[in-house]
C-alpha cells in the first residue's frame, strides 16, 4: 500500500471527527490533529480505533504518544504492515 | 423570592412532544405496549412504555459525530425533553456564551445499561482499550446532565439527583430551591430512565410488575382500580425550566404555574417503612411540610397527581392523602395517576408526571385516570368516585400538589399554584 493510498483512506476517518466549525480542506499531512484541526484530544483515542479496524493494525501505547499528524499516522501504519 | 414554571419537556411512551403528549393526556391514550422480546427473556410481565424515537428525530438534538456509539437511550430521552423545555421557555442557548445564572439538575435512577453492557463485554475480552472515548460520558451517572451541559452552555450547578422513583420530584425541589436562595436565575429540573430488559428485570424478579394482561395491553387494569396487582414498568423523561419570577417577567415569559413549596423525608426505613414500602407516618409528614412551605390550607388543592402506580398499595397512599389532608369522601381533591397510559416510568415518572400536572394546571383539566372501570372498594371506602375522573374533566384549577415515593423509603412533594 503506497503513502497515498494510505493518506486517502485516513482522511475521511479524521474527517468524522472534525469539529462543526473546520473543514475537510483543512485537512493536510502534516496538519496537528488536536492543535490546529481542534479535534477533541478525547477523540484520539476514536480516531485510532476506527484506523487500526481500517488497517487491520493494533497501535500500542507508544504509537499513540507519537500521533500528532496524519503522516505520523501513515509512518505507524507502514511501519506496521510492511 | 418567587419561582414560576416557564417551559416543559417531556419524551413519554405515549408522547415525545408536549403537543402529542397534551393530546394523550385528554384522550387518555396509553404508551403501553406489548414487547416480543420480553417475552422471548421469560418476562413475567411482558407490556412496558418506551418512547418511540425515530433516526431523523435523534438528529435533531444530536451531531453524527454525537451518534456515533451513542446507546443510552437515558441520555437521548433527557436530551430530547431538556432540550424542549429550553426551546419552550425561550430560552437561548448553545451559543458561544457560558450561561453562569442557567442550571441543570437532572435525575437518573439505572441508566444507560445498554452502553455498559458493552463495555463489559468488550473488557472481559481483554479488549478494554476498545473502549475508546464514549464509555465513560454515556455510563457516568451525571451523563444526561453532561450532555445538556455542553448543548446548553450551562454554567451554574451541573448535576445529577437520584432518590429511585421519587429523583424527578425531588430535582425539580431541588432547583427550587436554588432560585430561592438566589444562586441561579433559571434551572433546568427533571429527570431521565432508560426502559428495556436489563432495566425492569429487577422489578420483574420481585414480582411487583403485572403479568395478566401480556397479550392485551389495554386491558391492563390501571391505578386505583379493584384489579390493580402489578405495575407496567416505563420509561422516558420529562423537564421543566424553574425561572425566578422576576427573570420571567423581564423576558416576558409565558408562566405555567408557581412552585409555591414543598418537602423531601425519608421514613427512615422504620414505623412499616422499608427499602421498598413506604413509612406511611413520614409520607403523611412530608405531605403536611409541603403544604406549610407553601403557606396553604389543606382545603385549598383542587388536584393531586399521585404516585399511584396500581400495586396492592393504592389505597394506602389514598389514605395517607386523606390523613394528611384530613379530607375524604366528596370534600377529597380530583386524583389521578398517569402511569395507566405511560407506565411506571421509575425514575423519570416524578418529572414526566410533573409535566402533565402543569398541563392541566395550565389548560383546566383533568385527564381520564385510564382501565379503572371499577375503583378498588378500600380507596371508594374513603373517597368519591367522583374525586377519581375516568373520562377528562374540564375544571379550573388553582392549587395542585404532585407526589412520588421512592425504594429507599424515600419522598417528595411539591405545590404548584396558577400564576
Amino acid at each position: 500500500m503506497t503513502t497515498e493510498d494510505i493518506y486517502a483512506k485516513l482522511v475521511p476517518i479524521v474527517k468524522t471527527y472534525l469539529p462543526e466549525d473546520v473543514n475537510e480542506s483543512a485537512i493536510t499531512p502534516t496538519s496537528d490533529l488536536t492543535r490546529e484541526l481542534n479535534i477533541n484530544s478525547a477523540h484520539l483515542v476514536d480516531v485510532v480505533l476506527d484506523v487500526e479496524d481500517a488497517f487491520d493494525v493494533e497501535f500500542d501505547n507508544a504509537d499513540m504518544e507519537s500521533l500528532r499528524t496524519l503522516n505520523d499516522a501513515v509512518a505507524i501504519i507502514q511501519k506496521k504492515i510492511a | 423570592m418567587r419561582v414560576v414554571i416557564t417551559g416543559l419537556g417531556v419524551c413519554a411512551p405515549n408522547g415525545t412532544s408536549v403537543s402529542e403528549f397534551t393530546e394523550s393526556l385528554k384522550n387518555g391514550r396509553s404508551g403501553i405496549a406489548h414487547f416480543p422480546e420480553l417475552e422471548s427473556l421469560n418476562f413475567s410481565c411482558q407490556l412496558g412504555g418506551i418512547p418511540e424515537i425515530s433516526e431523523e428525530k435523534k438528529r435533531e438534538y444530536f451531531t453524527e459525530l454525537q451518534l456515533r456509539n451513542f446507546d443510552s437511550n437515558g441520555i437521548l430521552y433527557g436530551v430530547i425533553a431538556g432540550m424542549d423545555a429550553l426551546k419552550d421557555a425561550n430560552i437561548n442557548v448553545g451559543g458561544e456564551e457560558a450561561l453562569y445564572e442557567l442550571g441543570i439538575i437532572m435525575g437518573a435512577g439505572t441508566t444507560s445499561v445498554a452502553k455498559f453492557r458493552e463495555s463489559i463485554y468488550k473488557i472481559d475480552e481483554g479488549k478494554v482499550r476498545r473502549l475508546g472515548s464514549t464509555s465513560v460520558p454515556q455510563t457516568m451517572a451525571s451523563g444526561v446532565s453532561a450532555y445538556l451541559g455542553g448543548m446548553t452552555g450551562a454554567a451554574n450547578m451541573v448535576t445529577t439527583n437520584s432518590s429511585a422513583c421519587a429523583t424527578g420530584t425531588e430535582a425539580v425541589l431541588l432547583g427550587y430551591e436554588r432560585i430561592k436562595a438566589g444562586k441561579a436565575s433559571q434551572m433546568l429540573c427533571g429527570s431521565t430512565s432508560d426502559g428495556g430488559p436489563y432495566i425492569w428485570g429487577g422489578f420483574d424478579a420481585m414480582k411487583v410488575t403485572s403479568y395478566k394482561h401480556n397479550q392485551e395491553p389495554e386491558k391492563t387494569a390501571g391505578p386505583l382500580s379493584e384489579a390493580a396487582s402489578g405495575f407496567i414498568p416505563g420509561s422516558g423523561a420529562g423537564a421543566v425550566v424553574l425561572e425566578s419570577l422576576e427573570s420571567a417577567l423581564a423576558r416576558g415569559a409565558k408562566i405555567y404555574g408557581e412552585v409555591l413549596g414543598g418537602a423531601v423525608n425519608s421514613g427512615g426505613q422504620r414505623n412499616g417503612g422499608s427499602m421498598t414500602a413506604p413509612n406511611s407516618e413520614a409520607v403523611q409528614k412530608c405531605i403536611i411540610a409541603a403544604l406549610k412551605d407553601s403557606n396553604i390550607n389543606k382545603n385549598e388543592i383542587d388536584y393531586i397527581n399521585g404516585h399511584l402506580t396500581a400495586t396492592v398499595k393504592d389505597p394506602v397512599e389514598i389514605e395517607n392523602w386523606c390523613l394528611a389532608l384530613d379530607r375524604k369522601g366528596k370534600d377529597f381533591p380530583y386524583i389521578n395517576s398517569l402511569k395507566g397510559m405511560t407506565g411506571h416510568c421509575l425514575a423519570a415518572s416524578g418529572s414526566i408526571e410533573i409535566v402533565s400536572a402543569l398541563l392541566q394546571l395550565d389548560n383546566n383539566f383533568v385527564f381520564p385516570n385510564v382501565n379503572c372501570d371499577v375503583i378498588h372498594n378500600e380507596v371508594v371506602a374513603l373517597v368519591s368516585e367522583n374525586c377519581i375522573p375516568r373520562k377528562m374533566v374540564n375544571t379550573p384549577l388553582n392549587i395542585i400538589a404532585k407526589a412520588s415515593f421512592g425504594f429507599g423509603d424515600v419522598n417528595a412533594c411539591v405545590i404548584f399554584k396558577k400564576y
